[in-house]
């Protein structure tokens, strides 16, 4: 292995990943002095960010004066349904105002109110307008505004030091595929140019990860083919846990069919607005599926659920509209008992029940984007739709404050989608933006600060590299394997069908043993082809990566029986408290994936003074519930 | 419901290659890159190619589809006759590294030249006010997803590598257009900025760059033109001549160039939303000559008889384009051999003598 080239960089302080709290992070970095390396899988400002439409939720109280800190953390806190850790939530809603003020400094443009201040927004689960926006696009306004202040600070160093790449450098199009230590030390990162497959090693004392999600592991995804859990995995193979890796945020109708726009959201507007679901029969089997606790109030003929719509008083609501989880389910269950599409999903019918000038007239977007990217024409034919992966709550425990990773290691921080608890079980829209900025700003103050602090830097061992440069190089050399693009579709297969948005103990089971035969088949996974910008040797190396955060899932699935946010379990339907105190850690123990239980940090009194007694009844147990009652008895007196 | 449909792919690196064919399986509603992958994910796996969100959002997949700069996410199949055999080339403007993936630091470095956004110095965090339709201006160019396409197209570059030190292209000049019409950038030099340092002389509007734009940003018409006219003003304007004539440097009569209504349209002089505190520069906004593309006669017979210092210059146009948001003309279809003319194709020549108003940009050089 001596032969091969590896080029080497001191940095103090490693971000991986581009995206906005990578960038956010390592802006922070920067200021602090510390010499910054961003790496990034894709050209710089291509990051996932970009597909955030809806905006950045932040208290500002722009639009309705009312809204503070303590609205948006209890709104976040319900969204979560009370499993979020409660002081990210608190810094989040505290912190996320500060953080869009500051990018109009940067430069960025947000939409305005009739006062020239920012614009916000309503959005599901917000009380307030709250979402500061640019049209549809804020994702890639605050990705354009991160890149351009990283451009300016490097404007910066130039006129100092006479290089733009003296104190902060972009990496691009190179994966990070290790992280390596010293004791239990970060000491650094290898990885490799996409471009060459050439080596690259970075030593560093501190590693920022904002890798963002794990969505490539499913078959339907909005998510793009960065998100293969990178982070999540390396955390866990440098010692770190991750938390809450049972909880996926699915949207039940994303379309299936055709390719081209496989995993895209299908507004809810299109039910509302009277498109029915049909298998592929043409049964309209919605009405099989309303649960005894809705029966009063959903139509149980197609006649009554029709005359709702022009009539909503008089007559019940039809069942399409039921919530989210139960439409999943229905859907789900049709296609596992043979009545879906082709493709693996149902049909959403507004083409026969709309003339094709009303659908155009209410649903202009999703008209124009299914016309645009597939040329599939809602008006003249039925939509083929099922559960979409969107989001992962779950991700490296940190602590709440600095984003420094738990478990044992040192050195080692996560923001963004990659860091687990600020969302609990259930993310609200909007929330994700502000996450990425003020965790981002956070994670890469503290990583500076620990850089700074250090008296001796930790060193990067010789036999590590030349193991990470094995294992990397191991898919090209082996002709045996199999393809990794045959092994992704076995793995997306699985995830999709036995750990998708509902949930079995007997299939979550069958998952497991199937992910335990995919294991033996990725570690012998083979890559035709040089290194030279070589898909499918890059997708050889995400796949482990996929695999065990995969593992992750499915083991947490298993073990929490209940339902919650992005967790439903068929067979234990409902939300139990006892299980709202509990967070599901996970570790590496040697390679295996070990589970275990943590309770919940505890609410401070006067965050939890926030609530009613009637909303927390609902969540606590007859315990804490006392606890609570206790609190304000003492506070009354 | 698929069919097999022809495909030239080009393979290589920078040392050569050449286009291979493929036959694959193209189902109805695929895109382009649908294709790649496909290939990808069958009997080339190791085809090279960029791509992220697959929506249209990103940039990533730009490439050349029919020797058309397109994004390979957004180029449906069913634009292609069945028959048809489709040619997929790498963006020929910049160096290949592999197959369809191609080297466009060139890009970025531009983009570390062009000055950022100065933030104004007395204005805190949380106190910027901003009227929305002055924001617009700039948020059109913001749309932009960096795919490069109209840096590829334009042939100031694309063919003339020689010229690329010297020259930042259209997705840098919208940047510096932006910035220039940021209500609360606190440089005043945008556009001369533009003229000296990025080459926006080059450019002679040939619009390629705003027929590839898959955001359809009016980057020649809204962007370089405004950009373009405003630094004629300066630099061209006969009256400024004369008044250097007349005065000596320096004593040029100043005018603040404000007009106290915004009826939307872009006063000459640029200041937007009176936000825009302009530090009191040479600023000889007004009358504007030829060059800006002008043909409003009463306009132009004003400017004949005097100063008139708060004209304003009639808003940019949208070109126009077809039902597919393109222009209908491409530089193969046109009629003539070369690029349309950057006067406008109306214009005849000799002009008529009363609309002469051209200066050299020398002629206040002594003459030998």
């Amino acid at each position: 292995m001596t032969e091969t080239r590896i080029e080497r960089h001191h940095y103090d302080v490693v971000v991986i990943g581009a995206g906005g709290a990578g960038l956010r992070a390592a802006i922070e970095a920067r200021l602090a002095g510390k010499k910054t390396a961003i790496i990034s899988k894709s050209l710089f400002g291509k990051a996932h960010t970009v597909m955030a439409e809806g905006g950045a939720a932040a208290a500002m109280g722009n639009v309705n004066s009312r809204d503070n800190w303590q609205v948006h953390f209890r709104d976040t806190m319900r969204g979560g349904k009370f499993l979020n850790n409660f002081r990210m939530a608190e810094l989040h809603a505290k912190e996320a105002p500060q953080r869009i003020w500051e990018l109009e400094t940067y430069g960025a443009l947000f939409d305005r109110t009739s006062d020239g201040k920012i614009s916000q927004r309503n959005f599901g689960g917000h009380e307030y307008p709250r979402l500061a926006h640019v049209g549809d696009r804020t994702g890639l306004e605050l990705i354009r505004t991160l890149q351009q202040k990283i451009v300016s600070l490097q404007q910066e160093d130039k006129q100092e030091f006479g290089s733009y790449d003296a104190r902060i450098r972009v990496f691009s199009e190179t994966t990070v595929t290790e992280l390596l230590l010293d004791g239990d030390r970060v000491a650094g990162a290898f990885g490799y140019y996409r471009e060459s497959g050439e080596f690259v090693l970075f030593e560093a004392p501190a590693v920022v990860l904002a890798t963002g999600g794990v969505g490539r592991s499913y078959k339907v995804t909005s998510n793009s083919w960065e998100y293969t859990g990178d982070g999540h995995a390396l955390a866990l193979r440098a010692g770190a846990t991750l938390i809450n890796m049972e909880f996926l945020q699915f949207h039940p109708t994303g379309m299936v069919w055709p390719p081209s726009v496989k995993g895209i959201l299908v507004t809810e507007s299109v039910r509302g607005d009277g498109g029915v679901l049909k298998n592929s029969e043409g049964k309209r089997f919605m009405f099989d599926y309303v649960p005894d606790v809705f029966r009063k109030q959903y139509a149980e003929t197609e006649e009554e659920a029709d005359r709702w719509y022009t009539d909503p008083d008089n007559n019940r609501r039809p069942p399409e509209l039921l919530p989210r989880d139960e439409v999943a389910r229905a859907i789900n269950s049709e296609v596992k008992e043979g009545r879906g599409t082709p493709a693996g999903g149902v049909y959403l019918d507004i083409a026969s029940r709309k003339s094709a000038e009303e659908i155009r007239r209410r649903l202009p977007s999703m008209y124009h984007q299914f016309k645009e990217l597939a040329d599939v024409d809602i008006t003249r034919e039925p939509m083929e739709v099922g559960p979409t992966c969107h989001y992962v709550m779950g991700g490296v425990e940190v602590d709440p404050d600095s984003g420094a990773a738990y478990g044992a290691v040192r050195g080692l921080y996560a923001a963004g989608e990659v860091s687990g608890g600020m969302h609990g079980s259930n993310r609200l829209g909007g929330n994700s933006l502000s996450d990425l900025l003020v965790f981002g700003k956070r994670a890469g103050g503290h990583a500076a600060t620990y850089a700074d602090q250090l008296t001796t830097r930790p060193a990067v061992s010789v036999a590590a590299v030349e193991a990470a440069v094995e294992t990397a190089l191991a898919p090209l050399q082996r002709d045996t394997g199999e393809s990794p693009y045959q092994l992704q579709q076995d793995l997306q297969a699985v995830m999709g069908d036995l750990v998708g948005i509902i949930r079995r103990e007997g299939e979550l089971e069958d998952a497991m043993r199937r992910l335990a035969e995919l294991r033996e088949r990725v570690a012998k996974v083979s890559a035709v082809g040089t290194r030279r910008y070589n898909p499918g040797w890059h997708l050889a190396l995400d796949l482990r990566n996929m695999l065990v955060v995969s593992e992750c899932t499915a083991m947490a699935a298993l073990e929490r029986q209940e339902s919650r946010g992005g967790h439903t379990r068929e067979d234990y339907p409902a939300m139990d408290p006892k299980w709202r105190s509990v967070n599901l850690v996970c570790s590496l123990d040697g390679d295996a994936v070990r589970l275990t239980r943590k309770p919940l940090p505890k609410m401070r009194p006067e965050l939890i003074g926030l609530f009613d007694r009637a909303e927390l009844a609902k969540y606590l147990t007859d315990e804490e519930l006392a606890e609570f009652d206790a609190l304000t008895e003492e506070a009354n007196n | 419901m698929g069919s097999k449909r022809q495909f030239r792919i080009w393979r290589g690196d920078e040392t050569g290659g050449d286009l291979k064919d493929y036959t694959v399986e193209v189902n109805e509603g695929e895109v382009v890159l649908d294709v790649i992958h496909r290939l990808q994910a069958t009997e080339a796996p190791d085809l090279a190619c960029r791509w992220n969100c697959k929506a249209g959002k990103c940039g990533s997949c730009s490439m050349e589809i029919n020797g058309k700069p397109r994004l390979g996410c957004m180029t449906r199949m069913s634009t292609f006759e069945e028959s048809e055999t489709v040619t997929v080339t790498p963006l020929r403007t910049f160096p290949v590294i592999r197959d369809l993936v191609t080297d466009v630091s060139f890009n970025y470095e531009k983009a570390r030249e062009t000055p950022a956004f100065a933030p104004p110095a007395d204005v805190a965090p949380g106190d910027y006010r901003m009227e929305q339709v002055d924001v617009e201006r700039s948020q059109e160019f913001r749309k932009c997803i960096e795919c490069f396409l109209c840096q590829n197209v334009c042939h100031v570059i694309r063919d003339h590598d020689e010229n690329k030190p010297a020259f930042s292209g259209p997705r840098y000049f919208i940047r510096a257009a932006e910035l220039d019409m940021h209500p609360l950038d606190a440089r005043t030099d945008r556009r001369e900025y533009a003229q000296s340092d990025m080459g926006l002389g080059f450019c002679n509007i040939t619009k390629c760059c705003t027929e590839v734009c898959p955001e359809h940003i009016k980057i020649t018409d809204n962007g370089i033109i405004p950009m373009k006219e405003r630094v004629v003003d300066r630099r061209y304007d006969p009256l400024v001549w004369l008044g250097n004539k007349i005065f000596r440097r320096g004593q040029v009569p100043q005018t603040s160039a404000t007009s106290g209504h915004s009826s939307g349209a872009v006063t000459s002089g640029g200041t937007h939303g009176g936000a825009h505190a302009h530090g009191g520069g040479p600023h000889v906004g007004g009358v504007h000559s030829h060059a800006g593309g002008s043909h409003d006669s009463a306009a132009e017979r004003q400017a004949q008889q005097g100063v008139n210092w708060h004209r304003e210059v009639p808003h940019p146009t949208a070109p126009a384009v077809d039902a597919s948001g393109k222009l209908p003309l491409t530089e193969l279809t046109f009629n003539k051999a070369a690029a349309p003319s950057p006067f406008g194709d109306d214009v005849t020549f000799p002009l008529p003598p009363e609309h002469l108003n051209f200066a050299h940009p020398q002629q206040d050089e002594p003459k030998h």
